[in-house]
């Protein structure tokens, strides 16, 4: 089957949903490719290199498969043939007459922004790796609009304090704008609902302010949901407290398919400093933040700068065009079975179901509901495992007590034997306390090198086949005579191989 | 001064080269000059030996008998040693054990011909004299014992461990009670034998010591080798000091303990390794009863190409390799070294963790690597290295399976649980060398494989890293 990567039709869109690398794993999976003149160009993929790794320039539109950032523009869509498959960003949920439009035109729309929650659906999931781009980018915006360094310095001329960020929302987003701006030196603090994130947030050099809430919250989706009117009220109190304090602010709360919860008021950001920095993530939806205005920067009253850009990943296309593509490659690679070029909808699958939005004329979202979280269950908390049995250690008046029963069968033995075995008693186990000792601070390295070491000397047993052989008697010369050969090569095969292992140990 | 008390004063100062040997081994600076210790202490004790049969009058048949034998031993010998491959050092120790268990049962069955069979008067009536003649008999007893458990068992291994026979563990109905009905049977006959020393009571009980010493490696399964090898490396030790004490020679006495300690050292260490017990690994059928569990979903593991490993490699500041069996197995250790060596003077720091169980001897990896030349001080043991992980940019699981296992530190349900494992997982990118998503020795899954930073390179490894290196 060919796919087809068109030019993207939104208007500011920078990304491509194919790049030369990804071309040649589709290729790989024994797809053809063809790819609309330009389509990669404000992403930095010539023409030239896509057809160097294999793909055609031409008319995408004819393909049995369609890649795209965004769905096909109106006009695209007149172009395609029925029966194509549509693989791109759908939003379902807040485009219905789209959705409705693709399944009247007969073509089949997978909707990458529809991917199940689950942990063997990541590889697929765009809007974690776009989320992930559009955090970095964030901190970025946010560096250029505030005047001053991050990261605090002391220099000649006069100390630098750092500058505080504040975090509001620890999804991928969050998290990766906490990794950047701890990168770049500053004190990072964070929020969210969701208690479960504050070791993430922590693992990534934040801090993680907690708001004290009655009510809990455990995600069965994997995303947030909206929070009742108490903790609404004590996290407004929580931003109220923090926005004198810091210099930058990234909001990041989204509720799929909602407007955007207003989390910081018009009064908190006259509160903030003059110069500081809002960046609001959540600007598409409506914004988390009053005064931001979606697409634009605005100053307020009071110095503060308001980012509402609602393009961030498309801001380091090239980026995010990669990430993009590869998703689009292993959902590709799910659907290949074969790896021949043919596409395969896999229906039970709740990953492929629940991406499949329209599909031989009819609408097929939303899917059924899948029941995936990443907080614990209740069933494993539940569950009770048996410890394994701690090893109590002796008590001392225990090891005593065997300790002595032991030396009193010892001695009892040893005073019954006659006075030779006695001797022989005396060697024997004095060497083992030796051996223990001198065995005891071999290095590990050397262990297998030892082994050999005392399997050619425990072919001492040799001497006393040679004082057996040779006394008259057949039966014991024949038996002595096997006795020592066998030794012989225990000794001389142990020493020699030992010789060239330890030879082989070299320092660097 | 006589040839016998010359002899006697030559076997002490053996002793103590032996000693002195393993003492030297204790240090990579140290242990060539053990392994010289080694060959005088044997040198010394072989000339006394001589010098003290000549002494005792051996016909000269005698002595042309042990001349063939022992030319004919060190040729062998020197034969196998020089040709052995590296990765099959473990079968070469095993085989070499049962030479030993072999040896101390005829030196056993001799004791019994010349003394309770009659063969020599003069030594019949020197052990009545000192009343040491039941004590005789028990020492013969127990000589072939340990020596045909030793031999059969080092069998058994060598066999498992070359592959020509199954290393499945063997599972017979009521195998415990077989091993322990075994040991009850020696008791019985030894007191039997004390009272009246018959022939057959010798045949008997060597062919009951054959079998369990057969059954006992039969039963356990092939990752538990090391500890099996160290055992039979032990069981030998003690069979020579059976021996002496039948020979009333305090050499081999105690050149067997010191060999018997080592073994049993090195078993602890084994056991401890895998937080098992020397009694359960005896009992063997490791692995069996795995299975409750196995439904949980770990989600999906991730792909990764030899291109994207060499990247990654490429720009990593710190490296750890964790080499196991798999390793050996696919003879990649040349490719590895070659892979340390690129990375190196790429100024990466590349180390190496090594499990105390890895391969199949104790000590097996250090020794691959030493064969292909990577230096041994950046060869490193899993408490030395553990701490580092946190701090690594990029660890490689070449062949490794259970010995890097998180469900050991974290599932008290796992059968691995408590078991110390190199905690790879803390480094920043896991890439594990893997034939296909096959679950290790102990049949547990592990959840490493699933991790997010964890990537799967699938195929041989030796071709796997051949081609990392190509990338480099």
């Amino acid at each position: 089957m060919i796919i087809g990567v068109l030019n993207e039709a939104l208007p500011g869109e920078t990304r491509v949903a194919a790049t030369p690398t990804t071309v040649e794993k589709l290729i790989e999976l024994g797809y053809g490719v063809v790819i609309e003149p330009g389509a990669g160009a404000e992403s930095s993929f010539s023409d030239d290199s896509y057809v160097a790794a294999g793909a055609s320039i031409g008319d995408a539109a004819t393909a049995d498969i369609i890649f795209g950032i965004n769905a096909p523009s109106a006009a695209q869509l007149d172009r395609l043939r029925e029966g194509t498959t549509v693989i791109s960003l759908v939003s379902p949920a807040i485009n219905p007459d789209l959705v409705a439009d693709l399944a009247r035109r007969r073509i089949t729309a997978l909707a990458m922004d529809a991917v199940p929650r689950i942990s063997r659906a990541q590889s697929l999931d765009v809007l974690s790796s776009m989320a992930n781009i559009a955090g970095y980018r964030a901190v970025i915006e946010a560096a250029n609009a505030f005047g001053r360094f991050f990261t605090g310095q002391i220099t000649a001329a006069g100390k630098v304090p750092p500058a505080k960020v504040l975090v509001a929302g620890v999804g991928v987003a969050g998290l990766a704008a906490i990794g950047t701006a701890g990168g770049m030196g500053a004190i990072v603090y964070a929020t969210d609902p969701r208690p479960e994130v504050a070791d993430q947030v922590v693992s990534l050099g934040g801090k993680y302010l907690e708001v004290a809430a009655a009510d809990v919250e455990v995600s069965s989706t994997g995303y947030a949901k909206e929070m009742s009117d108490d903790y609404n009220a004590r996290a407004a109190a929580l931003y109220a407290t923090w926005a004198p304090e810091i210099d930058i602010l990234i909001t990041t709360a989204l509720i799929p398919g909602r407007a955007a919860p207003i989390l910081i008021t018009a009064e908190m950001v006259a509160s903030m400093k003059r110069g500081s920095v809002i960046v609001d993530m959540a600007a598409a939806n409506g914004g988390n933040v009053e005064g931001t205005v979606k697409g634009e920067v605005v100053v307020t009253a009071n110095g503060v700068t308001i980012i509402g850009y609602t393009d961030l990943p498309g801001r380091l296309a090239a980026q995010a065009s990669q990430l993009f593509s590869t998703n689009l490659v292993n959902l590709m690679k799910l659907m290949t079975p074969g790896k021949d070029g043919v596409l395969v909808i896999e229906w039970e699958d709740v990953v492929q179901r629940g991406i499949t939005v329209a599909r031989d004329g009819e609408v097929t979202w939303p899917p059924p509901a899948v029941q995936v979280s990443a907080a614990p269950t209740q069933s494993v908390a539940e569950k009770v495992i048996d410890e394994a049995p701690v090893k109590v250690p002796m008590s001392t008046a225990r090891r005593f007590t065997y300790v002595g029963i032991g030396a009193a069968i010892l001695l009892l033995l040893v005073a019954a034997s006659p006075p030779s075995f006695r001797v022989h008693l005396t060697v024997f186990f004095l060497a083992i306390v030796i051996g223990n000792y001198v065995i005891g601070s071999v290095h590990h390295a050397l262990h297998t090198p030892l082994m050999s070491v005392t399997n050619a000397i425990s072919g001492i047993i040799v001497v006393g086949a040679l004082l057996q052989i040779g006394h008259g008697n057949t039966a014991i010369t024949v038996l002595a005579f096997v006795a020592v050969l066998v030794a012989s090569i225990n000794v001389f095969g142990g020493f020699a191989v030992t010789r060239r292992m330890l030879s082989m140990f070299s320092r660097s | 001064m006589s040839i016998e008390s010359l002899a006697q004063a030559a076997f002490l100062v053996a002793a103590l080269l032996f000693i002195l040997a393993l003492a030297g081994l204790s240090k990579h600076e140290t242990a060539k000059a053990g392994n010289t210790y080694g060959i005088a202490g044997m040198a010394v004790a072989l000339v006394a030996t001589i010098a003290l049969a000549i002494d005792r009058n051996i016909e000269s048949l005698g002595l042309i008998l042990i001349g063939v034998a022992m030319v004919l031993g060190a040729a062998i010998g020197l034969w196998r040693a020089r040709v052995v491959e590296m990765t099959g050092m473990p079968e070469l120790i095993a085989i070499l054990h049962s030479f030993v268990g072999l040896a101390a049962v005829l030196v056993g069955w001799n004791g019994y011909l010349l003394v309770e069979g009659g063969g020599s008067p003069e030594e019949i009536a020197l052990l009545t004299a000192e009343g040491t003649l039941g004590i005789h008999s028990v020492e013969v007893f127990v000589g072939v014992f340990i020596g045909a458990v030793t031999f059969t068992g080092s069998i058994v291994a060598y066999g498992k461990l070359s592959g020509r026979l199954k290393s499945n563990p063997l599972v017979l109905p009521g195998k415990n009670a077989l091993n322990i009905g075994a040991l009850v049977v020696f008791a019985v006959l030894t007191v039997w034998f004390v009272i009246d020393p018959a022939l057959w009571l010798l045949i008997v009980v060597t062919i009951v010591a054959l079998a369990l010493g057969w059954h006992l490696v039969a039963s356990i399964g092939g990752g538990d080798m090391p500890v099996v090898v160290s055992m039979l490396n032990s069981y030998s030790g003690w069979a020579a000091a059976a021996a002496g004490f039948l020979l009333g020679n305090d050499l081999l006495i105690v050149t067997g303990a010191l060999v018997g300690s080592s073994g049993a050292y090195l078993s602890y260490i084994m056991c401890k390794a895998m937080n098992r017990s020397f009694i359960s690994v005896i009992a063997g059928g490791f692995g069996i009863e795995a299975g409750p569990g196995e439904d949980k979903d770990y989600g999906d593991h991730r792909e990764v190409s030899a291109i994207e490993t060499a990247e990654l490699l490429r720009n990593a500041q710190s490296v750890i390799i964790t080499p196991g069996y798999g390793m050996a197995v696919a003879q990649a250790q040349y490719g590895v070294a070659e892979l340390t060596r690129k990375l190196r003077e790429n100024g990466t720091t590349v180390r190496f963790g090594i499990h105390p169980v890895a391969g199949r001897l104790p000590g097996h990896m250090n020794v691959l690597l030493a064969e292909a030349k990577v230096p041994y001080d950046i060869v490193l043991e899993m408490d030395e290295i553990n701490d580092d992980f946190a701090d690594t940019d990029v660890v490689l699981v070449i062949g490794a399976n259970d010995t890097v296992n998180p469900a050991a530190e974290t599932d008290p349900g796992s059968p691995i649980a408590g078991m110390p494992v190199l905690r790879v997982w803390n480094a920043n990118d896991v890439i594990v060398f893997k034939r296909s998503m096959a679950s290790g020795y102990a049949g547990v899954q592990n959840p490493l494989f699933f991790n997010e930073n964890s990537a799967m390179l699938f195929g041989d490894a030796k071709d796997r890293v051949d081609d990392i290196v190509r990338a480099l």
